[in-house]
């Protein structure tokens, strides 16, 4: 198991960290494991895989790609301008990027439709144009957004922020133009935690509830995410089909994380090696 | 370490404060009744007309603690473990749930008059002012461009009132053919651009966000709205049928023996009935029983052709198998199309 | 050519050859600043337009009314719990983390992540199954007159769920990044494992730890979902201020409803001006790491 180490308090600690995570974590979410199990095979593939379920594993699987799609680029691009770029309130704009993951997802629900709603500010200019943002699969794409912001911008940003300028220099002495430098020098250097940062947000969207409730309007079929449908099978006080949904959810949350530490992992053996 | 010492006063202000959460000293009594979304305003100033009368006629101090939101929602906390004293729902089925888990007796909808239901409600439309739509009757609503709003069945006590009066509607005038009102609600939920998940969403959808041209909505809701949330802006428009929707009341048998509180609860739902209780139910706006306040208040609610949902549907237990599970009508109204 | 003219062209060689021209640029923060203005900034400002719609009378009756006072003291009970005992399991899970090689670290380390991509209506169900009427526990926890679920506990342990990776998470890069030598230098003269954990491991991470406790107690304030469904929503009694804006939205109080929602927006700047504050301390400090902004990529590197 463990190299040795002079050090002590690994058995303290680890015990208390195994017992906690256990306590907190391991047994509440068997519980769930544990109610689906009470269906047979047949009834939980019938639950998991009917027409209504499908569909909003493709909204909330599809809406939560797209929003990490949004974040990483713009992430990335925010990033940029602010390790990069010196502006006039630079540091209230980077201080602000931490905010809809401090702010309640209630709140930021709230704020978000009486924005993007056809009476509200922006929801009004977007429906001028025919662009109808809240109560669609639109809305649901941007509060996903909004809550994944923090997540590339901030897994990217030290990582330029220690990105050493000379060789950049390099390339452009060796006659790479800007944006042959941007593609072949910083990108790839950036890539590995703009990934992270797109798995993190990716992670984070698939799960949301608080703040996509208030937005998407909630249309069978075409605007119900997947903790709705939950949501909807325990007022129906049908336990048993609730956590055979969210045993699906949570066997593919486990994955993503899994498959996030695991890249970390391999990047930073790639970084040391290297 | 300073955090130890925080983690320790942290600790005994819990220790503090959780044994004050469930004082219950023979002179205070603490009574909790577990409501649906609407009925915040009415339980607000019935609770206080009941404890001033409870503290004339017994000395005791009674504080009522309110608990809202969707009818369903509210059923499974109590059957999780919310201990309510009494339950103020939507519908019956919901009660007959917490029956159903052994928490209320299986006659509870014979212990009190009107089959347990104090007050009553119909369904109405909303409509903007000077009714641009020119929106009658539920056949207006079906018309191609008309965007109704109704919360979504599946999670909301109110709108599976809505579904059922429309349904209703058609079999009273087909002489109760379903295929025709099956045709007849999802050409309805066509029309339908957001199903929020209770009927206050679907109120805040209409009257804030400015979207569709008519709500259905507990005729409560609507008056609400039309008077108070946005005065002259709205119009009820009542149907010439509509569905007579019976809110049930009940006490929790199992937590008022542990709490003690039987005599007071059952006063307090008697106390429903009172000609003080009717008379706030109809200030906000619910229709009342007794004949005498229904005579105060006759200005307030027009004359509507009112079905039971026994009469049309056989009850709630088989309304809700066809109509609301997994798989019923209403799924399958949606699962085909898009 | 004289050498200052060498190094001016140098100097202007490298600015050229590290920046893009001044059109870029200012398209490029143009382009940032507009997404940031949709998504954030836009929003943001509607809630505190919408809590002052109705004039400053509302604003502070809606916010002072004794409910929202009840909901704001049991919102500051939560955090006051959650915070240290999170506190104390991420100082522990750092430890053996990031001082200790073993098998199975990236599982266990995933385990740590999972509350955090977990939905929050099935972290809110998981303890309903556990500790409700007829959960696991419920007949056990009835016949000994406990409440759980329904009542502060089951608040504080939805919360302190959810909020379970934030602290570990700051501090296991940093410990690692760290490495172990100053403590085993410490260990092999003498010292033993508290004091080596007070004296020498705590300075080095402190500003860690502090920019951690900011991020769990905002999290904490802030937690909906989770807290909505073992809550039971009783008024002045079970409900958090997050839960107390629903409440007052459905009432259509949207103009109270803004005002509560404005104060935990504002709670949630003054929490980032806090984290500002941190940062800046931690870069000019001693023994300060880069606080935030250089732990993740630390983590890459070990």
């Amino acid at each position: 198991m463990k190299k040795h180490s002079v050090l002590p308090g690994f058995g303290l600690t680890m015990g208390f960290t195994l017992l906690y995570l256990g306590l907190l974590v391991l047994i509440p979410l068997s519980m769930a494991f544990l109610k689906a199990s009470s269906l047979s095979w047949d009834q939980f593939w019938h639950i998991v895989t009917a027409p209504r379920v499908l569909a909003s594993y493709r909204l909330s699987f599809g809406a939560s790609f797209a929003a990490a799609l949004i974040n990483a680029g713009f992430g990335l691009l925010v990033a940029w301008v602010l390790v990069r770029y010196s502006f006039p309130g630079r540091a209230i704009v980077d201080g602000l990027v931490d905010l809809p993951f401090a702010l309640p997802t209630a709140v930021g629900g709230l704020a978000l439709t009486a924005t993007y709603a056809p009476t509200g500010w922006i929801g009004a200019k977007l429906a001028a144009v025919g662009i109808k943002a809240a109560y669609s699969p639109l809305g649901v794409v941007i509060a996903l957004t909004f809550i994944g912001l923090p997540f590339v911008v901030r897994t990217v940003q030290p990582v330029l922020v220690d990105l050493e300028r000379e060789v950049e220099e390099a390339a452009a002495t060796l006659g790479a133009n800007r944006l042959q430098t941007f593609r072949q020098i910083i990108l790839p250097a950036v890539f590995p935690s703009v990934l992270t940062g797109f798995a993190l947000a990716f992670a984070r969207a698939l799960g949301e509830y608080g703040s996509v409730v208030f937005i998407s309007g909630n249309m069978p079929m075409r605007t119900e995410i997947v903790p709705l449908l939950i949501m909807t099978k325990l007022d129906q006080f049908d336990y048993a089909g609730a956590t055979a949904i969210a045993v699906v959810m949570l066997v593919i949350s486990f994955g993503l994380l899994f498959a996030i530490n695991i890249l970390q992992w391999l990047n930073a053996r790639r970084l040391s090696a290297a | 370490m300073t955090y130890k010492k925080t983690l320790i006063a942290v600790f005994s202000i819990a220790l503090v404060l959780v044994p004050s959460l469930g004082g219950s000293a023979q002179t205070n009594v603490t009574l909790l009744n577990v409501s649906y979304d609407p009925t915040r305003e009415l339980y607000q100033e019935l609770n206080a007309a009941f404890a001033k009368a409870w503290k004339a006629k017994s000395g005791q101090t009674v504080t009522i603690n309110q608990s809202h939101g969707g009818s369903g929602k509210q059923a499974r906390a109590v059957i999780d473990g919310l201990e309510a004293d009494v339950v103020t729902l939507a519908l019956g089925y919901d009660v007959d749930a917490i029956q159903k888990a052994g928490l209320i007796a299986p006659n509870w909808q014979k212990r009190l008059p009107n089959n347990s239901s104090p007050y009553t409600s119909t369904i109405v439309f909303l409509v903007r002012k000077g009714n641009p739509k020119r929106i009658r009757d539920w056949d207006d609503l079906v018309k191609p461009g008309i965007s109704v709003i109704t919360p979504n069945p599946k999670t909301s006590g109110g709108a599976r009132w809505n579904h059922l009066a429309a349904w209703g509607y058609v079999l009273k005038r087909q002489n109760g053919d379903d295929a025709k009102a099956r045709d007849f609600v999802a050409r309805l939920f066509k029309n339908v651009p957001v199903l929020d998940s209770g009927a206050r969403g679907s109120t805040t959808t209409f009257v804030e966000r400015g979207i569709g041209d008519v709500l259905i909505a507990w005729e409560n809701e609507a008056i609400l709205a039309a008077r108070e949330l946005a005065k002259g802006d709205f119009e009820i428009v009542v149907p010439t049928v509509s569905i007579l929707a019976e809110p049930p009341v009940s006490v929790v048998d199992k937590v008022v023996d542990k709490h003690k509180t039987r005599t007071v609860a059952q006063a307090y739902l008697e106390f429903l009935y009172s000609d003080e209780g009717q008379r706030i139910a109809a200030k906000h706006y619910y229709r009342p029983r007794t004949p005498s306040v229904t005579a105060e208040f006759s200005q307030q609610f027009q004359q509507v052709q009112m079905f039971t949902i026994d009469e049309l549907f056989g009850g709630w237990q088989k309304a809700q198998a066809s109509h609301f599970n997994d798989g019923g009508i209403f799924d399958q109204i949606y699962q085909p199309g898009f | 050519m004289s050498s200052s003219t060498a190094v001016r062209t140098l100097a202007a060689a490298r600015a050229s050859s590290t920046t893009e021209p001044a059109f870029v640029r200012f398209g490029l923060l143009g382009v940032a600043l507009a997404f940031l203005g949709l998504f954030l900034i836009v929003p943001v400002a509607v809630v505190f337009e919408q809590a002052f719609a109705k004039g400053g009378a509302t604003y502070l009756a809606a916010v002072g009314e004794p409910e929202a006072l009840a909901a704001l003291r049991l919102t500051l009970i939560t955090a006051a719990i959650v915070v240290p005992v999170n506190l104390v399991f991420g100082l522990a899970a750092a430890w053996a983390i990031a001082k200790f090689e073993f098998t199975g670290k990236s599982a266990l380390i995933t385990l740590i992540d999972l509350p955090f991509a977990v939905s929050p209506v099935i972290s809110g169900m998981v303890f309903v199954l556990l500790f409700g009427a007829r959960g696991l526990f419920g007949p056990w926890l009835d016949a000994h007159g406990l409440k759980i679920i329904f009542a502060t506990p089951g608040i504080v342990i939805a919360t302190m769920f959810v909020t379970l990776p934030l602290v570990a998470r700051e501090l296991i890069p940093l410990m690692h990044a760290h490495g172990t030598e100053e403590e085993e230098a410490a260990v092999s003269l003498g010292a033993g494992g508290w004091q080596t954990f007070f004296r020498v491991t705590l300075p080095n991470i402190k500003w860690g730890v502090l920019y951690g406790v900011i991020l769990c107690n905002a999290r904490a304030m802030g937690e909906f979902g989770a807290v909505s469904v073992v809550s039971g929503h009783i008024r002045g009694v079970t409900n958090t201020l997050p839960l107390h804006v629903e409440i007052l939205y459905n009432e259509y109080n949207s103009a109270a409803a803004f005002a509560v929602a404005s104060l935990l927006a504002a709670l949630a700047l003054v929490t980032l001006v806090a984290k500002r504050l941190v940062e800046s301390k931690a870069h000019s400090g001693r023994n300060g790491l880069t606080a935030s902004t250089g732990e993740r990529k630390e983590q890459d590197e070990h």
